[in-house]
């Protein structure tokens, strides 16, 4: 039950992050700003849309915006969010959560082959590229705090951990990561249409309609997985079902701060991703290798600090 | 003489059993499938003598993982190589399958030379070639011969698995057999290597060094990485399955040379756990490469091509092999639920237990090896979704692809039976993982019972008290569950009236298999990336009507083959000018000829003589 209760808490809030990220922006920038529900009403008016399917389409293109979602909705429900372990935990570690994300784009990048435009393949060329450098990093920063906790567990994130120079490194190597795969500035930019830049848009521009709401709300979870993880690193905080040993809360009070710094914390990433998009460039494509080089090397000092233990 | 010919040569321990499992559950397949291949496309008489081909090469195959005697071994060694050659040159109207069998017959000679040598000096230790006598010869062996002995191994081993750099032969053979073979030669034949390795390194030779596991290690992990790169870069559908033979014979060589060095620093159930990776990855890898090359001959049959450049929109005209070909595509990929994801998540979970477990630097290291993996199956993903992609999907891009058809029967049944061998060796893992555990005990000689490698039938377990879970079962359902879900949500909101209409032109008149992404195009940011070791090229050529006006551009691009051009043509060079300074000796007299002999007996007595 309390695994439904999760896997609607993601689809219901992942949009509002993404409006809160863009508002933030747009204000730091003296300008108004579209309202922070407009991913919202955006999903509501492409599910009541027409949807325009190109005629060079195959049945991959239709299967995609599901395989997409059921990818994001299965890592959703692998984390722990409201309970220690339930059965569906048992599906999956830390290390099947790359593989299921991997999962996902392995689709989009082929829907994006699939009509034949060349806009879908520079997005899809762009997006592997990015993924597949991407993709040591985040496995380092998996082992590192994989290797406090002394497996691979995705229970690792029950914040019953302690702050380390580990998990802070860990952390911003996430926090890199997570920039990366939400195609975020400096590695891409959401906010443009422009074809020598973009990623993920062009990867996605023949959707339209439910099929084009369903990927957009695939990639709000996405980000919200991401987020949800850095910040269980970072502010680590128990778990409200958790038998073996998370904190107890007796008082109303209690359990109502506990709700707003659980939240709270999520919002500090987002706030703080819409920071960094701000104050920096975009960067070129193949600059981009720098970016995830950096990542990867902060990876790897995060796991040498872990076996260090520090 | 009964030192050499011993009556009784054959003998199935589990590991023999496991390489057959797998030797045959790749040929039969392929060998249904070379039914339909063959017809149309070579003369009767040919046929009969790819049959006759075929069943010698298995059977050479299935004897050398069986016998148990060194001598035997390697006669069968030779056979299946020599078979594997005819079988390369068997398209003997080509110029490129002669060239391709002359650098594989080559190359595995050198291979064999490495083998001859590292038996005869474990036959002058044990004085017989059978396993059991060498094993126990090996137990008294000073290390510097093991040492010795090893390093020979590993080279003429390492030359058949393609371990970088000797992966040379690999993709010019592989691609230049008909595809059954190809699908037996990427699936089987190269697997034997691994074979040759267990047995007779962690099995007959022991592994007490820490170093020999260090050093596969390092050589894995190049071996992995070079041989995606360089898929990543080919346009030949074929030559890129087999330059991803060469990435995942990197991955299998990643968990045996991790077995090695929990062997060496006595860790007996990590050394099973991740030799099970190994195993584990190697039986998938066959099948998934047996379908994949088998999915390739059949668009090679229906277009007459392998450049990717000429092909696309095939899933229209062959869905079936489309769909056959998309399933081995997602395993080689890693996607779960499939049996790829399975064998790396293990190599992954055995880097990260050793990472836990062991002492020292080798944690960091183990720790870099796991990126090395990780950067693997990122660009392996990419390298299939480029594959497919531009093979299956979008517009033909020639008139070939245009007219193909779907591909027989008989084919199809070949196809249909690995992708559902896919799927069940990724959902039934936990029962597989018990049974490889059976032949990683029986390889190492450590008790296996005490080790619980699997909490219930649908959930692994690896590490005792600590919980590391996935169950490929559960996530399957959960995918399809959630997936149908989104569905169901999808069609609340009414029936949905998609129209169908021209993809987005940017209001130009009409967008056709020219405007599409290319292969090459698509693999571009990763030449740039990695453009320190591909060392790309490109050619432009003004083509001029007259001196006033170009006509038309030619435009090539290349990448620069390393390993050919730094090793193996200065090698080639040295060879020829040796050859060229020994014809001086060689004057044509046969007095002198005689006298060369008579030196050459006179000394090889003094050398037997003096050692």
């Amino acid at each position: 039950m309390l695994i439904i209760l999760q896997l609607i808490l993601f689809i219901v809030v992942a949009p509002f992050l993404s409006g809160l990220i863009s508002k933030v922006k747009n204000n730091i920038r003296m300008r108004k700003g579209q309202s922070v529900l407009q991913p919202y009403y955006n999903l509501a008016k492409l599910f009541s849309k027409r949807e325009v399917v190109s005629e060079t389409a195959s049945w991959i293109f239709k299967v995609t915006p599901f395989v997409v979602l059921a990818a994001m909705l299965v890592s959703a429900a692998l984390i722990p969010v409201f309970m220690l372990r339930s059965p569906l935990n048992h599906a999956g570690d830390f290390l099947a959560l790359i593989f299921i994300f991997s999962l996902g784009r392995f689709f989009l990048v082929l829907s994006a082959l699939d009509t034949g435009s060349s806009f879908g393949g520079m997005g899809g060329s762009r997006e592997m590229f990015i993924s597949s450098l991407l993709e040591p990093a985040l496995c380092m920063a998996v082992f590192a705090v994989s290797l406090q906790f002394g497996s691979t567990d995705i229970l690792a994130f029950s914040g019953m951990h302690a702050i380390s120079v580990s998990s802070v490194v860990a952390a911003l190597t996430l926090f890199l990561v997570a920039i990366a795969e939400t195609s975020r500035i400096p590695v891409d930019n959401q906010e443009t249409h422009l074809e020598l830049t973009m990623i993920h848009e062009a990867m996605v521009l023949e959707y339209s309609g439910r099929s084009l709401a369903l990927i957009e709300l695939s990639s709000y979870i996405k980000q919200m997985i991401l987020f949800f993880l850095i910040a269980q690193i970072i502010f680590p905080i128990g778990l409200p079902v958790c038998p073996e040993g998370g904190q107890v809360y007796t008082s109303f009070m209690q359990i109502f701060l506990w709700v707003l710094w659980y939240l709270a914390r999520i919002i500090i990433i987002a706030i703080t991703v819409a920071l960094v998009e701000i104050s920096v460039a975009k960067m070129r494509l193949f600059r981009a290798a720098d970016f995830l080089g950096l990542a990867f090397v902060l990876g790897v000092v995060a796991s040498v600090c872990a076996i260090l233990g520090v | 003489m009964s030192n050499f010919l011993p009556k009784q040569f054959l003998q199935f321990d589990p590991l023999s059993l496991f390489f057959l499992f797998v030797i045959f559950i790749v040929s039969l397949p392929s060998a249904i499938y070379s039914f339909s291949y063959l017809k149309g496309e070579y003369s009767p008489v040919k046929i009969r003598l790819s049959w006759f081909l075929l069943t010698i090469f298995v059977f050479s195959m299935a004897l050398v993982v069986s016998v148990n005697n060194a001598l035997v071994f390697l006669v069968f060694w030779e056979i299946m190589s020599l078979v594997s050659y005819f079988l390369v040159v068997f398209d003997t109207d080509h110029e490129k399958s002669i060239q391709a069998g002359m650098i594989y017959i080559v190359m595995t000679h050198i291979g064999t030379a490495f083998l001859i040598a590292a038996l005869m000096l474990m036959y002058k230790h044990a004085n017989s070639f059978g396993f059991s006598a060498i094993k126990s010869a090996c137990q008294v062996m000073p290390g510097k011969t093991k040492n010795i002995i090893f390093l020979l191994l590993l080279a003429g081993f390492g030359t058949k698995a393609g371990i970088v750099p000797l992966h040379i032969w690999l993709p010019y053979a592989h691609p230049q057999a008909p595809s059954h073979i190809s699908s037996i030669m990427s699936g089987v034949m190269i697997k034997t290597a691994i074979y040759g390795i267990i047995r007779f390194v962690i099995y007959i030779l022991g592994v007490q060094t820490y170093w020999w596991g260090i050093l596969l290690l390092i050589l894995a992990g190049i071996t992995c990485l070079v041989g995606i790169i360089y898929a990543l870069m080919v346009r030949d559908i074929k030559r890129l399955l087999a330059y991803s033979s060469v990435e995942n014979m990197g991955i299998i060589l990643l968990g045996i040379g991790l077995a090695m060095l929990f062997q060496s620093m006595n860790m007996p159930y990590l050394a099973v756990f991740s030799l099970i990776a190994g195993l584990y990855h190697l039986v998938n890898h066959a099948i998934f490469k047996g379908l994949l090359f088998l999915g390739a001959g059949s668009v090679y049959k229906a277009c007459g091509t392998r450049d990717m450049e000429k092909l696309g929109g095939l899933i229209k005209n062959m869905p079936q092999t489309a769909a056959c070909f998309l399933i081995g595509a997602m395993a080689i990929s890693a996607l779960p639920p499939l049996n790829g994801f399975v064998s790396e998540w293990l190599t992954l979970q055995a880097f990260f237990l050793g990472a836990v477990n062991a002492t020292g630097g080798v944690k960091v290291f183990l720790v870099i090896c796991a990126a090395v993996l990780a950067l693997t199956s990122g660009l392996a993903a990419a390298c299939f979704v480029k594959a497919f992609g531009i093979t299956f999907l979008a517009l033909p891009r020639s008139r070939y692809a245009k007219e193909a058809r779907e591909v027989p029967l008989t084919m199809r049944a070949g196809m249909f039976f690995l992708s559902l061998l896919v799927i069940i060796f990724g959902l039934a893992c936990v029962k597989i993982i018990k049974i490889l555990s059976q032949v990683a005990g029986s390889v190492t000689g450590f008790d296996i019972s005490s080790m619980h490698f699997s909490l219930n039938n649908f959930v692994l377990s690896p590490q005792v008290g600590k919980n590391i879970y996935s169950s490929t079962p559960l996530l399957g359902l959960m995918l399809l569950v959630l997936g149908l879900a989104g569905f169901v949500v999808y069609r609340l909101f009414g029936k949905n009236k998609a129209v169908i209409y021209k993809t987005w032109d940017c209001g130009y008149y009409k967008i056709g298999p020219r405007n599409e992404y290319t292969a090459t195009a698509f693999s571009k940011p990763f030449r740039i990336a990695f453009s320190f070791f591909l060392l790309p090229y490109r050619k432009t050529q003004k083509i001029r009507e007259s001196f006033y006006h170009v006509k038309s551009f030619a435009y090539e691009t290349h990448t620069t083959p390393v390993f050919k051009r730094y090793i193996y043509e200065p090698l080639l060079e040295l060879v020829f000018k040796v050859a060229k300074s020994m014809r001086r000796i060689q004057l044509g007299s046969i007095h002198l000829y005689l006298g060369y002999i008579f030196i050459t007996i006179v000394l090889l007595i003094v050398f037997i003589q003096k050692f």
